[in-house]
């Protein structure tokens, strides 16, 4: 008996670029291009909410059954991240959640863990997310092209815009490039070594089994998207594919993003699936301990799929890193004494923490039944006409709003403001991501998931403020759907 | 409801040296100004029934007084409201002693905040456990947001904003020049203010106090016992409290060009103590300049000038020595420093002062009537703001 196959992929797809790039001639005279880099308020898990934001659609959050983070760079070693992911993007709790750590390969067998939870009915929709901000020693190839950046993907059965026609991995045990525990950089073997044994024999024998097994010639093709870690590397793969570098490889965007680990090459398949066609057939095929490929055949609609920003929205705005020891300080590789100054914010409490998870990570406000108020931190006894206990949550993240005022506090570096958002509703909050020169009364603002302190081995997250980013000419797309704030109540 | 008006008296007052004293402890300091409020009172430290002691963060529980005096065995009730402690410290034991409980009694304030390592004001590291992602913003951060909106509002060009908050500084290190008791006794001019680091736009270095040591003390009695004690006693015309609700932070259409708590807490007192126009009837007032925005927008919201109108009050002296309306004739806070617990008494001392005559190079000519105030908080969040109205 033959049971039909579910038609599964992708039903929308979003990106997360770090506003903050490095100039590579910072790192030596002559180099060319910028990498991105994630701010000091950022990380993997950051980053992740940032895609995962830029992926959902207003209705996916009823239908998400499950989600995955991946990433060789997760802020815990014991502690999952997609929880966090979930809560901030405020999907319901009854869902599947897992990390998947240590391996390049994450993410790509991420969204092939995904596509065959949906298959197998355990998962109606599943969301993927992979983030990553490697660093690399100071010197190093790895630290000039190694990016931040991050990608999500919402897998379903229920008209899919890229559809996955098949997947291929093999399993390679090596040590090529890794990390130990303890070790902050990435550590690598001799090149010939990793070429031979490694990237090309691995790469070149899992894309063109699984071609030939699929009963596909290499220019059937229409893009070929190949994780490496340099752009001769990936340049040569594809001579030795078979497959036309200038015609069917997209732009590796090493000179504008860098090389982003787990997220490198779902990145680049983003990219592609931006610029995509209905009936465009690409290939992804990412590397790390073995390889794994992916096809996906594009189908009608792809650019209802897009994200909000996505690549090509993230890439349009940026602002340099000012100076190499800046960078240092960011990454965590140049201590300093910290500043002796009043207001020293004490660590944070686990169960504080805990009990705030729907106003801090969620970003829920609430608003009187009564009189409509809308207010942030949430209350049980309304600012405005003081009811008791009429008060139901109201998600604000997804809002917008404008300046209402701002100072530039010297003592601790931060710009505080005050934000009347759109809709009602009033947030005292931080800018961050912002230029101090383009503050003013009224300029409309977003939120931003950052990373607040660390302390006692934890991460504190919530949200900050931040200028519209540019580049978010998809943001359109949602109207109607969540444009009245009534949409957002839970 | 009967008001506290003519009821309670100050028989004696103490305010010790504000500054840097690095060779002094907080109990040094209580000791210097409660005896010279018993010298003033002339009465003994055994004559105390109860006391009151106001500070932020310079000693917990009532013992804190008691060990430094050696006041045995009597209530003492340690009163923290931040700026507002020692204020609020003295409409407490005012009112004790209104209610008849007590004859005689003892209010300090104190602070000791140069030991901390830092030039700002800290708050105690060991305050409640939190989330931790509360904003992270200084006191003068706060109060720049409320330059920055009000100078929108009004469209004033911010340069000149910055100007009228300069020549409050200027004035009140003026005043204070004449103040042996002040942390400063210098005189700043408009350039140098104008030029001094920015700490938070509009805010530079000297439109903020300094941080400062110091302490400060009150001895209260029954209005009818008061005489049996000195002629030139002072009574008390009002007392107010009052207590934001963080409705800035939580409510759009919360200006912050006037705090609510300030304009409340003097419609309050003037109520008691039967004000109706504030800028003709008082002869001073000294009022919580921590920074010159702060005293500027208390102008409108004491009724001092109108709305919208404190800038061309400023530009026209209104509030200077000279002036219809003498403001921080003692330097205020931004001369005579801010040991914040020991701020609010330091107020009264010199309406105290002032009223009595007895306030030397300072003595202005005719001064009946005179305002106290101190407002602990941040705009956005809220202020407790109190203050008190005293007469003869």
């Amino acid at each position: 008996m033959k049971v039909e196959e579910k038609m599964v992929g992708i039903t929308s797809f979003g990106a997360y670029i770090p506003w903050w790039r490095l100039k590579r001639e910072i790192l030596g005279k002559g180099k060319k291009g910028e990498k991105a880099v994630a701010g000091p308020d950022e990380d993997s898990t950051t980053m992740a909410v940032a895609a995962a934001l830029d992926c959902l659609h207003e209705g996916d959050r009823k239908m998400i059954d499950g989600l995955f983070f991946a990433s060789t760079t997760s802020p815990y070693k014991e502690k999952q991240i997609s929880t966090i992911v979930a809560s901030a993007i405020d999907l319901k709790p009854e869902i599947s959640t897992a990390d998947i750590a240590n391996t390049l390969r994450g993410g790509i067998d991420g969204l092939k863990i995904a596509v065959d939870m949906v298959k197998a009915g355990s998962a109606r929709k599943a969301m993927v997310v992979v983030s990553d901000c490697r660093v690399g020693s100071p010197g190093s190839d790895w630290e000039e092209n190694c990016g931040d950046g991050a990608a999500a993907f919402i897998i379903g059965d229920s008209d899919p815009k890229a559809r996955l026609e098949g997947t291929y991995s093999v399993s390679n045990e090596m040590l090529d490039v890794w990390r130990a525990e303890g070790d902050a950089f990435i550590r690598s073997w001799e090149d010939r070594f990793i070429a031979s044994e490694g990237y090309d024999r691995v790469m070149k024998d899992t894309i063109s089994i699984f071609l030939r097994d699929r009963g596909l010639t290499p220019s059937e093709i229409t893009k070929a998207i190949l994780s490496g870690s340099n752009p001769r590397r990936i340049m040569a793969l594809a001579r030795s594919l078979g497959l036309d570098p200038q015609k069917q490889l997209p732009d590796p965007l090493f000179d504008r993003m860098g090389n982003t680990g787990a997220a490198y090459p779902l990145m680049l398949l983003i990219k592609a699936l931006e610029e995509a066609k209905e009936g465009d057939l690409i290939l992804v095929a990412g590397y790390g301990d073995g390889a794994t490929a992916l096809l996906f055949r594009v189908g009608e609609g792809i650019e209802k799929a897009r994200g909000k920003r996505g690549i090509a929205g993230h890439l349009a705005s940026s602002q340099p890193v000012p100076d190499y020891p800046t960078y240092l300080k960011w990454k965590g590789l140049l201590k300093e004494l910290p500043p002796i100054r009043p207001y020293m914010p004490t660590d944070p409490s686990a169960s504080a923490i805990w009990r705030e998870r729907d106003q801090n990570l969620r970003f829920h406000g609430s608003r009187c039944k009564v009189c409509n108020t809308i207010q942030y931190p949430p209350q049980r006894i309304c600012t405005n006409c003081h009811t008791k206990d009429e008060l139901e949550s109201i998600r604000l993240s997804d809002k917008r709003g404008k300046i209402f005022t701002f100072s530039f506090d010297s003592l601790t570096g931060h710009i505080p403001v005050v934000v009347d958002l759109d809709g009602g509703g009033r947030i005292l909050g931080m800018m961050t991501d912002c230029d101090p020169g383009q503050m003013k009364i009224d300029m409309p603002v977003e939120l931003s998931f950052r990373r607040m302190l660390s302390a006692r081995g934890m991460h504190d997250y919530y949200w900050k403020v931040v200028p519209v980013r540019e580049g978010g000419d998809q943001d359109e797309r949602d109207k109607g759907q969540s444009g009245h704030h009534r949409d957002g109540l839970l | 409801m009967k008001g506290i008006k003519d009821k309670v008296a100050i028989i004696g007052m103490g305010c010790s040296k504000f500054g840097e004293r690095w060779d002094k402890s907080v109990e040094d300091l209580v000791i210097e100004a409660a005896y010279e409020a018993y010298e003033d009172a002339g009465i003994e430290p055994k004559d105390i029934q109860a006391a009151w002691w106001g500070t932020m963060e310079s000693g917990e529980l009532g013992r804190a007084l008691a060990y430094p005096l050696k006041l045995e065995y009597i209530p003492i009730t340690r009163v923290e409201n931040r700026c507002a402690s020692s204020l609020d410290a003295m409409r407490n034991a005012a009112y004790a002693i209104a209610a008849g409980i007590y004859d005689l009694v003892l209010v300090c304030g104190g602070e000791k905040l140069k030991d901390s390592g830092f030039p700002g004001v800290g708050l105690d590291p060991r305050a409640p456990y939190t989330s931790g992602v509360e904003v992270d913003m200084s006191p003068p951060a706060s109060f720049a947001q409320c330059a920055v909106r009000y100078f929108h509002r009004y469209g004033i060009d911010p340069q000149k904003g910055k100007e009228a908050l300069a020549r409050i500084a200027v004035k009140n290190h003026h005043n204070g020049r004449l103040n042996p008791k002040a942390h400063f006794q210098q005189e700043v001019t408009l350039e140098q203010v104008m030029n001094a680091p920015i700490i938070a736009w509009p805010l530079g270095l000297l439109d903020c106090c300094p941080v400062s040591d110091g302490g400060s003390a009150a001895i209260l009695t029954r209005a009818d016992l008061a005489k049996n004690f000195k002629k030139d006693y002072v009574l008390l015309k009002a007392l107010s409290l009052c207590a934001g609700a963080y409705q800035p932070r939580l409510r759009q259409g919360c200006e912050m060009t006037s705090l609510e708590e300030n304009r409340r807490s003097a419609e309050m007192a003037y109520a008691e103590a039967g004000i109706k126009d504030p800028r003709k009837e008082l002869d001073l007032a000294i009022v919580h300049d921590c920074f010159t925005i702060h005293e500027f927008l208390i102008y409108e919201d004491f009724g001092f000038s109108p709305r919208g109108k404190a800038m061309e009050d400023v530009e026209a002296g209104t509030f200077t020595r000279e002036g219809e309306l003498p403001v921080n004739t003692d330097g205020g806070l931004k001369c005579f420093g801010h040991p914040v617990g020991a701020s609010g008494l330091r107020m009264v001392y010199e309406v105290y002062k002032q009223l009595q005559g007895k306030a030397g190079p300072r003595q202005l000519g005719k001064a009946d009537l005179g305002l106290a105030h101190c407002a602990g908080g941040t705009p956005i969040l809220s202020l407790v703001s109190a203050v008190a109205i005293l007469g003869r």
